[in-house]
């Protein structure tokens, strides 16, 4: 069912629906951004419809409401072992299909890889429902429609914000409250990008070959990438984690263990005991990621991994581009296969 | 030709050492002004100077060459930069108000670079504001970040723009990347325990590299801005010297204050026998333990803040020269 709602009716709207989830979109941190007097666009917690960012894309993605950063497992007590309890108050998160897409990619490591779910993971996935934010214009480095990751049908309700007439589509008949009978009745569904200024070509994946693994096109990224990270940590659809041990007290009767998010360009990663690293080269972690991204994933899932966010792009302090990247690897692959 | 000399170089305009010639000084207090203005100085150097334009060290234009019967159609011409920069209005069609304190002068700060901790353009004008114009001569200069490209060390005051960086353990995924710049870049005031980080406060400069560092958002910036205050460098002919850590953590307030008291500290010190007695000179007749108490005078300090207990000036003494063995000549 569609709606049209004034400015006063959607926050009135949003602020019911308040009692019963956490609404959680794109919030801006005053004075958060690591440079001073900037801010930042995160996902966080918001009470005020009105408190959305629309107009810049968030710096990191949804995904620690599912995964967080730090996430205590368990703690070993005199030798017992406790989980400790999580929020289970409902989530409503508030993103735009790529990241939708994103999260369903989650879903297939967490849920769909292997026989086994991982608990910790669906206990927080089963908690969240979805407020599709319509994305018709997309930002300057997003390539979602060549990942086909620019349109999702699978939510509970869809916004388009327009100033005082927005429109709302809710599917999930538990999301329609009183405030909704009062409202302007429409047959509003949304509509998705059909071209960003970004497009990728993604090279076959069974063009891919080891003989690509000592292509000078890596060293460039030796050369240019410095290992920081944050094209993982944004990334919405990166999910590699590491394990803590903690020992919280020092007669070892209280400890913890959590689990923490570890990525393919950040110092540690996969490294054996005895400090051998498969990957000391940061154009071997580019490499890695990228055949994570756009190849390997793919040959396990039947689809690719990266959505187009553009996130990586947005947040690199090297202005390394992933998508420019891809491109890349493609031209390379058919020029060999002309050869 | 008669000039009153000490009138002329109150409004800016220099003695030169062509006869008869003036050299119009305009300075930019932060040093930032929008380009418009360019024009006026381009003006005044092809109208009525020499056609050329030097850039001052603190950060201002001097236009040579000019007649000193010029002097009022300049001072009217350049009017609407004096008033946009922010400058003593008080002189009317006066001119350009100069003193013995200095252009007050800044690195670009965080308008631009990534590393400053604060806007050091809007600092340098809002001190301007609190200190012009002044007969003595003061050297101050605001810097965004310890990395000091105003070079704040060679200055009477030189002031640093610091953040005090806030942990949380929430976020962070012990990567590391602070812990490993901290110590190769700064002084490794950041050790990993328990896969924490701690910052030893005592190390910490303020410098807000672990903030830039970090891939996950685990440090952020304090919500209070913070500075430290180097005093009494100097160049000139006797005693060339590093300026020395006065105050760390001090608020923007704080710093402003000490900078007015010492105007009350010179006052009262300076000897008048001398042409022109310089602040560092005066601080090391009077001995650091009087300046201290007298400019710390009626400041209530936040409590993040230290003053350096003792004052140890470096630098050296022309007058011995000491590297060179003169006995061979
Ligand atoms: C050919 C033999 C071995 C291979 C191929 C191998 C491979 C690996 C790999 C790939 C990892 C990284 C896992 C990750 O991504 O976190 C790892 C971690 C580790 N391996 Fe081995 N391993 C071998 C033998 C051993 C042996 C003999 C020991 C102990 C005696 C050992 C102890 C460990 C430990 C403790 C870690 C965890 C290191 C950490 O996460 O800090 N491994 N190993
Ligand atoms: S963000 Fe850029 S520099 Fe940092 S690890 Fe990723 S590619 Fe390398
Ligand atoms: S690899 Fe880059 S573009 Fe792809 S999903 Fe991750 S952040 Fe987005
Ligand atoms: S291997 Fe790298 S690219 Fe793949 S999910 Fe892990 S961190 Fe992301
Ligand atoms: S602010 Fe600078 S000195 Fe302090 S911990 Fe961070 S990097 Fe180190
Ligand atoms: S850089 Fe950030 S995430 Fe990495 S160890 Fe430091 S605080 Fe933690």
């Amino acid at each position: 069912m569609g709606y049209e709602l004034t400015q006063q009716e959607m926050k009135a709207y949003f602020k019911t629906l308040t009692k019963q989830y956490r609404l959680v979109g794109p919030i801006r941190e005053k004075a958060k951004g690591s440079f001073s007097d900037t801010d930042k666009i995160v996902y966080g917690v918001f009470e005020d419809i009105e408190d959305l960012v629309l107009e810049e894309k968030a710096f990191y993605s949804p995904k620690e409401f599912l995964m967080p950063i730090r996430e205590t497992l368990f703690h070993f007590i005199d030798g017992q072992i406790v989980e400790p309890k999580i929020d289970t108050k409902p989530i409503l998160i508030f993103a735009r299909p790529c990241d939708l897409n994103g999260i369903r990619r989650l879903d297939t490591i967490f849920l769909k890889n292997g026989d086994i779910k991982d608990a910790y993971y669906e206990r927080r996935r089963q908690l969240v429902k979805y407020v599709m934010i319509e994305c018709r214009e997309g930002f300057d480095t997003c390539f979602c429609v060549s990942m086909g990751s620019n349109t999702y049908t699978d939510y509970e309700a869809a916004i388009r914000f327009e100033g005082d007439h927005s429109l709302l589509e809710v599917v999930d008949s538990t999301l329609v409250t009183q405030d909704l009978s009062r409202v302007r009745k429409t047959d509003f569904v949304p509509e998705y990008i059909k071209e960003n200024k970004v497009k990728v070509e993604i090279p076959p994946t069974d063009k891919v070959n080891k003989s690509l693994f000592e292509h000078p096109l890596w060293k460039e990224y030796t050369r240019r990438c410095i290992a920081c990270g944050r094209c993982n940590t944004s990334c919405i659809t990166c999910s590699c984690f590491t394990m803590q041990d903690v020992e919280v007290s020092d007669d070892g009767l209280l400890d913890e263990r959590r689990r923490v998010w570890a990525s393919c360009h950040i110092k540690g990663y996969t490294d054996m005991a005895g400090g051998h690293g498969f990957r000391k080269q940061n154009g071997e972690r580019m490499r890695f990621k990228t055949m994570h991204k756009i190849n390997d994933y793919h040959k396990r899932f039947g689809e690719h991994m990266c959505v187009g966010c553009g996130r990586c792009d947005d947040v690199c302090p090297e202005y390394i581009s992933f998508s420019k990247c891809i491109n890349k690897l493609s031209e390379i692959i058919k020029e060999e296969s002309h050869e | 030709m008669s000039i009153d000399r000490k009138l002329v170089t109150k409004n800016a305009y220099r003695i030169t050492k062509i006869r008869n010639k003036t050299a119009l000084r305009v300075r930019v207090p932060g040093g930032h002004l929008e380009a418009k203005y360019f024009q006026i100085i381009q003006e005044v150097a092809e109208k009525y100077g020499d056609g050329t334009v030097h850039l001052t060290t603190r950060q201002g234009f001097e236009c040579p060459g000019i007649d000193f019967d010029q002097i009022p159609q300049i001072n009217k011409m350049i009017r609407p930069l004096i008033e946009s920069l922010g400058l003593d209005v008080d002189y009317g069609d006066g001119g350009y108000p100069a003193a013995g304190t200095r252009n007050i002068s800044a690195c670009i700060g965080n308008r631009v670079c990534p590393y400053a901790n604060d806007d050091t353009t809007r600092i340098a004008n809002s001190l301007e504001k609190a200190v012009y114009p002044h007969d003595f001569h003061f050297k101050i200069a605001v810097t965004g970040c310890p990395n000091d490209c105003i070079k704040a060390h060679m200055q009477d005051f030189g002031i640093i723009c610091l953040t005090e960086p806030q942990y949380d353990s929430k976020r962070c995924i012990t990567c590391e990347a602070c812990v490993d710049n901290c110590k190769k870049k700064v002084t490794g005031a950041l050790s990993v325990k328990n896969f924490n980080i701690e910052r030893d406060i005592e190390k910490c400069i303020g410098c807000g590299e672990c903030i830039l560092k970090c891939p996950a958002g685990a440090w952020t910036r304090s919500e209070e801005k913070y500075y430290r205050m180097v005093i009494m460098g100097r160049t000139g002919k006797k005693n060339p010297r590093l300026a020395m850590p006065f105050i760390k953590w001090a608020t923007e307030e704080e710093i402003t204050q000490i900078i007015k008291n010492t105007y009350g500290f010179v006052e009262r010190y300076i000897d008048t026998s001398l042409p022109k007695e310089h602040i560092g000179y005066i601080v090391d007749r009077m001995g650091y333990q009087v300046f201290k108490k007298e400019v710390l005078e009626g400041i209530t300090l936040n409590p993040k803040a230290l003053v350096a207990e003792h004052i140890q000036w470096h630098g050296y003494h022309y007058k011995t020269d000491m590297q060179f063995n003169h006995e061979g000549l």
